[in-house]
């Protein structure tokens, strides 16, 4: 198995354990990783500016990984979402495809329409498996209950995401329950985190991320699994802003899911980067059987 | 003579030009709040905190960024192998030519006793050396030329490096081979040094000259008997041979000398090596004098910068030093292009045109802005677009070869430029995630100014939204706003809309209010009847736009299909280039 890693802006900057245990649980499975250094933004950031230009920016990554026969695999599902919806309209409208190809000319590039864009979360759901995951888990969690948060633009629009079912989605739920740990119902799941708002409207954003945090913790969870940068970043922010702000806090770590993984699979905590979380998570190591 | 008076006068303006640079780092400022350290507090505490890195452990990291990233330049090497020749090529072919031959009545004389320009090694060494140089400087023509490395702009800066260094090395390799040839030059050693007067030997000696040190003479020529040669060569081994090996060791200069070899003799009666020595000498003085207002001083400024940055960090660092430090790094800037072409919305360049989008030349930019700090309305609006335009991704602080803290430039630019001149609309987007995230580093009174004025700018392009009690006539439609609107498929789906409401039934942000209506303004099913309806004031002007937090639940609940989640977006992208066209008539300025 052999992806072109997609790692976005978010990332490097503020999420990097996340990029360490994704390689770290991938490189374990045997999935190997491609380094395209080219790559760009996933044009997310430019949609509320003009769309034409963030398909530009998915379009030049698209065409980047075909010319090396690469599928692409995103940790983060705003990249995820981007890629996938400008893939979308990229393969169905070609005359916007002609006219973005006409800026990718311009440095050789072409964007054909052959490519397939896919999440670390399908990876390992769809190509692995939980069952063959389960297998690879050394020392598994237990009774440990975590609020496994899926993430809106991995899930919908699910017409052009396919990720999974939008309204009754399992896939997340049972990676999380592949180390051993409970996924446990919570009424704002599905929800958004708040992050797209932040640094738009902070207290609309802010409490966005609040009332989940708020509902994880009473539905009793102890944890919260993301599997993106933007959802980990606005949880691990917004809960040190109210512990520095108002001194309050719901306790209720965010955990990446190949930390998770990786830890039930007995990788070490230093290597899927356990000491960079803003908000402390190794409390979870507590929760070994 | 000449010489003396040129060396004091381009020292003393390398001089002046250094103090008057170095002050400019503590005198200048970038950003709102910089301007408020006065100078002599910047320049006491850089002197404080210089202290306290040397005498700390700290001294230790400096030393291993002086050895890997100053003197061996590994930065460059990771970035681009071509470059990294190019410039180790300049740079050590440079300081080793300045050091054995400009400075060898200094350097070489102090350590060779039996040192001589003419004498091997020396003479094949200095023109080894200046063979790197040039070599390098072709690579970088080449690059700049041929290659057309990407997002790589040659600015008049960029130009004037490569041209002065070129007049240096050429010109001494002409020089060198005017002088090779010359017979004025002969004739004056002669005089100068020889032991004999007698016309034979002297013909003889002449003679071993034109055969083996590429002399032209106009008076003995080729083919040379042996005798005369040998008895040169005895004259020659007794008068000159201390002093001179054969030129073919100083390689440039000979080829050179073979080349003109047939116009050596009227060269040397228009005395082209005293003019080219004129050109040599005053070229390297020019470009020393020069130094500090060139692209060169980053000799200076660039060491300063990663070694800075080796110890410095924002949380710790006095904000005096980090001020001090900004201005600095411009200095540093070698506008060598390495985050531009990393950086990870170039791509926008293509289509926006907005050279400013390129962090290289936004660096083009600030070196200018802050002589000046004015700008005018153009200018300022494409620089407002052009540092917003950036994702925070990091990738041109961590490669840029001078170690430049951009990721922090960036930031304290962003924030002047946003918070004065016409709204910036870009501020409305994701691209705003660091300020909300980074907020503790902004100034809370400010923070939301840039926000409400974009969002303010906006809505006074939609009057009907600001008069709720004004009676709104529904015909005539207006139907240039559908045609717009509509300009996407999926955008036209608005029309299977029959008002369910379901779209604002499970919306988040509006679940988030007890009276949406108050703060949104519209709802999201109210804004796609507005569409329905052709009002177009109402479809941009409602808060609901900017406060929609993208989740797509209501697109994805809607039984009739309509793409409500894109169409906010198209209406997103609709309102702001309207703002855009309607503030190019006339913005609102700043408060």
């Amino acid at each position: 198995m052999k992806f072109a890693l997609f790692i976005g802006c978010t990332i490097p900057r503020r999420v990097q354990h996340y990029e360490v245990s994704a390689r770290a649980v991938l490189g374990t499975l045997g999935v190997e990783l491609v380094d395209i250094r080219e790559f760009n933004c996933c044009g997310y950031p430019m949609k509320n500016l003009d769309f034409e230009t963030s398909v530009l920016f998915s379009a030049r990554n698209l065409a980047l990984a075909e010319r090396q026969g690469l599928k692409v695999m995103t940790l983060c599902k705003c990249c995820f979402g981007s890629l996938k919806k400008a893939n979308h309209v990229l393969k169905e409208e070609a005359a916007l495809r002609n006219e973005i190809n006409t800026y990718l000319a311009q440095e050789g590039l072409e964007y054909k329409g052959t490519l397939e864009v896919t999440h670390l979360l399908s990876v390992l759901h769809k190509e692995i498996g939980p069952a063959a995951l389960k297998e690879r888990i050394t020392r598994a969690f237990k009774d440990l209950k975590i609020a496994t948060h899926y993430g809106c633009h991995a899930l919908r629009p699910s017409d052009i995401m396919g990720f999974d079912d939008p309204t009754a989605p399992v896939l997340f739920d049972e990676l999380v329950e592949a180390t051993g740990a409970k996924s446990i119902d919570w009424s704002l799941k599905l929800e958004c985190c708040g992050a797209p708002l932040m640094g738009i409207n902070d207290e609309l954003s802010t409490d966005l991320a609040e009332k989940k945090l708020k509902n994880g913790k009473d539905s009793g969870a102890d944890f919260l699994c993301v599997g993106c940068p933007w959802c980990q970043a606005q949880f691990e922010s917004v809960q040190e802003m109210k512990t520095s702000l108002e001194g309050t806090n719901h306790h209720l770590p965010s955990i990446l899911y190949p930390q998770l993984l990786g830890l039930a699979m007995g990788i070490d905590g230093e290597k899927l980067g356990m000491n960079m979380n803003r908000i402390d998570v190794s409390g979870i190591e507590a929760f070994f059987s | 003579m000449f010489f003396d008076i040129a060396l004091y006068a381009s020292l003393i303006i390398f001089f002046l030009g250094m103090i008057y640079k170095i002050s400019n780092w503590f005198r200048r400022g970038i950003g709102v709040s910089a301007g408020n350290i006065p100078a002599p507090t910047r320049l006491a505490a850089a002197i404080k905190g210089l202290l306290r890195t040397v005498f700390s452990l700290k001294l230790f990291t400096l030393i291993k960024v002086f050895v890997v990233d100053v003197v061996l330049q590994i930065r460059v090497l990771k970035e681009d192998f071509l470059r990294w020749i190019m410039h180790m090529l300049i740079y050590a072919g440079f300081i080793l030519v300045l050091l054995m031959h400009a400075l060898d009545g200094i350097v070489t004389e102090a350590l060779f006793r039996e040192y001589e320009s003419t004498l091997n090694p020396f003479m094949f060494l200095r023109d080894f050396f200046g063979f790197l140089v040039i070599v390098g400087i072709g690579i970088a023509v080449y690059r700049r030329i041929v290659m057309k490395v990407p997002r790589l702009k040659t600015n008049p800066m960029d130009r004037y490096a490569i041209i002065i260094l070129a007049i240096i090395m050429v010109s001494g390799v002409f020089l060198e081979a005017t002088k090779i040839t010359s017979y004025g030059a002969y004739t004056r050693m002669v005089e100068d040094y020889s032991d004999t007067d007698d016309e034979s030997e002297l013909r003889a000696l002449e003679s071993l000259w034109v055969k083996e040190f590429d002399l032209v003479s106009p008076s003995v020529r080729a083919p040379f008997d042996a005798q005369i040669l040998e008895q040169g060569r005895e004259i020659h081994e007794y008068n000159c041979d201390a002093c001179h090996s054969r030129p073919r060791s100083a390689f440039t200069g000979y080829a050179v000398a073979k080349i003109i070899k047939p116009v050596a003799l009227g060269l040397d009666r228009a005395h082209a090596s005293t003019i080219l020595w004129y050109l040599h000498v005053l070229a390297c003085f020019f470009g020393l004098a020069y130094i500090p207002f060139s692209k060169m001083f980053h000799i200076f400024a660039s060491p300063v910068s990663l070694l800075a940055n080796a110890v410095m960090d924002k949380e710790k660092s006095d904000p005096a030093n980090i001020a001090t430090r900004q201005v600095m790094e411009l200095d540093a800037c070698t506008h060598c292009g390495t985050c531009s072409r990393r950086c990870s919305v170039a791509v926008a360049f293509r289509k926006i045109g907005n050279i400013n989008i390129l962090p290289s030349e936004k660096m083009a930019f600030l070196k200018n802005y802050v002589a000046r700090r004015t700008l005018d309305d153009k200018t300022l609006k494409a620089v407002q677009e052009g540092v917003y335009l950036c994702t925070n991704c990091d990738r041109c602080t961590v490669v840029c070869p001078v170690g430049i803290n951009l990721r922090d430039l960036w930031f304290t630019v962003k924030e002047e430029m946003i918070q004065k001149g016409p709204p910036v609309p870009l501020v409305l987007s994701q691209l705003s995630f660091y300020r909300g995230v980074d907020r503790q580093d902004l100034d809370p009174k400010a923070y939301s100014n840039p926000l409400r004025r974009s969002k303010a700018a906006i809505a006074d392009a939609c009057e009907l939204v600001k008069k709720p009690e004004e009676v709104i006539p529904l015909t005539p439609m207006n139907s240039k706003f559908k045609d717009k609107a509509a300009l996407s498929l999926q955008a036209r789906t608005f029309v299977y809309c029959y008002s369910c409401e379901n779209c604002t039934t499970v919306c988040p942000v509006v679940q988030n209010y007890e009276n949406p209506e108050e703060i949104l303004g519209l709802l999201p099913h109210q804004i796609m009847r507005s569409l329905g309806l052709g009002l177009r004031d109402f479809a941009l002007g409602s808060n609901m736009l900017w406060d929609c937090v993208t989740c797509y639940q209501c697109q994805e609940h809607c039984p009739q299909g309509v793409k409500v989640t894109d169409i906010l977006y198209e209406l997103k992208n609709l309102a702001i280039k309207e703002a855009a066209s309607s503030s190019n008539r006339g913005s609102p300025e700043a408060p």
